[in-house]
């Protein structure tokens, strides 16, 4: 077969093309005609270069201020609600993993707690920061409790993964071995499951500190909250200085975990 | 090799000896300690600062958790007269997220290709497109929305805006990485016959990459679905609005009405996106 043979071989499927790039070209005709540009303002002209003021001009003073609204407590505070909310979230989502995965208990208890993950996830968590601060008031302490709640859904949506992977080859030869309950769990499911459970803990790390600036927004504590304040207050150097804090945070966090989550796939060499 | 390294071993095993064992037929075996101990104890340090710099007290959650089961039990009566002032804002936001997740998967198409160290050779242009990249992807859309809410004008222009760079950052990262483990071969014969890299890319490179393409544009339309919900609360349009007005004037039966419409258009979109996906493979 020659290279022409092969060329005109191959399936025509243009009008596939032309169909498929119109409806495209229909959904974003229809999604463009809400949105309408209404140029800067003065008013927004004398933000925008504020902005960029304050980034090339962060204020120094802010980043190097070692008190509570200092740049360094900030930064710290974010990353410790990201992490009790990780850590607890983690936790909590141990039982409520095993009690969806269809191949511990029946398949009737499975969906209702599926449906329970369904629901945790898709309200926004900036919704559960709003709920939960009504009852803890506005704080570090409403970020911790949100995201704790927050994260279950997607933690155990990786859990359930990893638990209905489990050899069950393993318990059964470990029955045949004599071993207690408690041994099973210890030398047959604990090896098997906690790799995978580590690593999707630190991976929520990573989203939860993101996450954390996001809640800051509605009062819930860390870097966000003095952030927002400066850009209502128009304070744009100290904008600047939030947010390169921020990138910086998030830049090394992103490194760190990475590494950590590529060394516990491969193993320690 | 009489000259081969001998690996030094980690801080740790020199700190901590390893258990020293002899087997029965005389052999010996080095068994590392645990680190276990280690990770644990510093562990629990980080968690003992978190929960001072955090002010966790669990008593409050406790005492008030009655306060919580009234807001949810509203919640979860939805008012259903409400609906009506739901859909403008609802279109709204589905538009801002389909208009920003085309834009910035167009743009981010080029950047990817760019971003890629097995096309673009030239190591400065690369670390710089990837910095400016990161830096895209670290700061929330929140932010951009808040920021762009005030140059442009309360709307869903600055929502839009906010999601497009958003956009960019993310599937310009995931493209990237797929770029980088595709097959290179039909690529270099396509240079050896002269063709321009642009041309080599497009015909060689393309079709190895369109899935994974279309997969990551569905899941960032997926997350922006999810994100745009929100922007209004920075004046950014669309849902969010009626978010902080009615938690603002704590109609929760209202918000549980949202969050009811909000639930089933992502189930909606998931689903279709799995059809576009189960089709596409």
């Amino acid at each position: 077969m020659t290279v022409l043979e092969q060329l005109q071989a191959e399936p025509k499927n243009l009008w596939k093309r032309i169909v498929l790039f119109i409806v495209l070209l229909a959904v974003v005709a229809w999604g463009s005609d809400s949105v309408s540009y209404q140029g800067i303002g003065e008013q927004g002209s004398i933000v925008a270069s504020g902005i960029l003021h304050g980034i090339f001009h962060p204020n120094a003073e802010l980043l190097f201020n070692l008190t509570d609204a200092g740049v360094p407590y900030l930064v710290l505070q974010t990353i410790a609600i990201a992490i009790l909310g990780t850590i607890f979230g983690a936790i909590l989502a141990i039982p409520v993993s095993f009690l969806a995965s269809t191949n511990i208990v029946p398949k009737w208890l499975a969906y209702i707690f599926r449906a329970l993950i369904l629901l945790i996830r898709t309200i926004p968590s900036m919704v559960w920061a709003l709920v939960w601060i009504r009852v803890t008031g506005p704080g570090a302490f409403c970020g911790v409790v949100t995201q704790s709640v927050c994260s279950i859904g997607m933690i155990s949506k990786m859990y359930i993964t990893a638990i209905e992977d489990l050899d069950t080859g393993i318990l059964e030869s470990l029955d045949a071995a004599g071993c207690n309950t408690f041994q099973k769990i210890r030398v047959g499911i604990m090896p098997q499951l906690s790799a995978s459970f580590v690593s999707t803990a630190i991976y929520r790390f990573d989203i939860n500190l993101k996450d954390a600036t996001t809640l800051g927004i509605v009062g819930a504590g860390g870097i966000g909250s003095p952030l927002v304040q400066s850009i209502t207050y128009s304070r744009w150097s100290n904008v600047g200085a939030f947010l390169w804090a921020l990138i910086l945070l998030v830049l090394i966090i992103e490194y760190v975990s990475t590494r950590i989550r590529s060394t516990l796939a491969r193993g320690r060499q | 090799m009489s000259t081969a390294k001998i690996k030094k071993p980690p801080l740790f095993d020199r700190l901590f000896k390893p258990e020293h064992i002899v087997l029965e037929n005389g052999h010996s075996v080095d068994r590392p300690r645990s680190r276990m101990p280690l990770i644990l104890g510093s562990l629990l340090v980080v968690i003992i600062i978190s929960l001072r710099m955090t002010g966790f007290d669990f008593s409050v959650i406790i005492n008030r958790a009655r306060e919580l089961t009234v807001i949810l039990g509203q919640i979860f009566q939805p008012n259903f007269s409400y609906f009506p002032n739901i859909v403008r804002p609802l279109i709204e936001t589905i538009k801002m997220s389909i208009l920003g997740t085309v834009i910035g998967c167009l743009i981010g198409l080029p950047l990817a290709i760019l971003a890629s160290s097995n096309i673009n050779h030239n190591k400065p242009s690369l670390l710089a497109i990837r910095f400016i990249l990161s830096i895209m992807r670290s700061v929330p859309t929140l932010i951009y929305a808040s920021v762009l809410a005030l140059v442009f004008g309360l709307g869903t222009f600055a929502g839009t805006l906010a999601i497009t760079i958003f956009t960019v950052g993310i599937v310009a990262k995931m493209l990237y990485e797929s770029i980088e483990t595709i097959d290179m071969k039909p690529y270099e014969a396509m240079i050896s016959f002269g063709a321009t890299t642009l041309q080599a890319f497009w015909t060689a490179c393309m079709p190895q990459i369109l899935p994974t393409y279309v997969d990551d544009c569905l899941y960032c339309f997926e997350l922006n679905v999810r994100a745009s919900s929100i922007l209004g609360y920075v004046g950014a349009g669309g849902l969010g609005v009626l978010i902080r007005e009615r938690t603002g004037l704590r109609a929760y039966n209202d918000l549980g009405m949202v969050l009811l419409i909000l639930f089933l258009v992502v189930l909606v979109i998931d689903f279709v996106n799995d059809y576009i996906r189960s089709k596409i493979s």
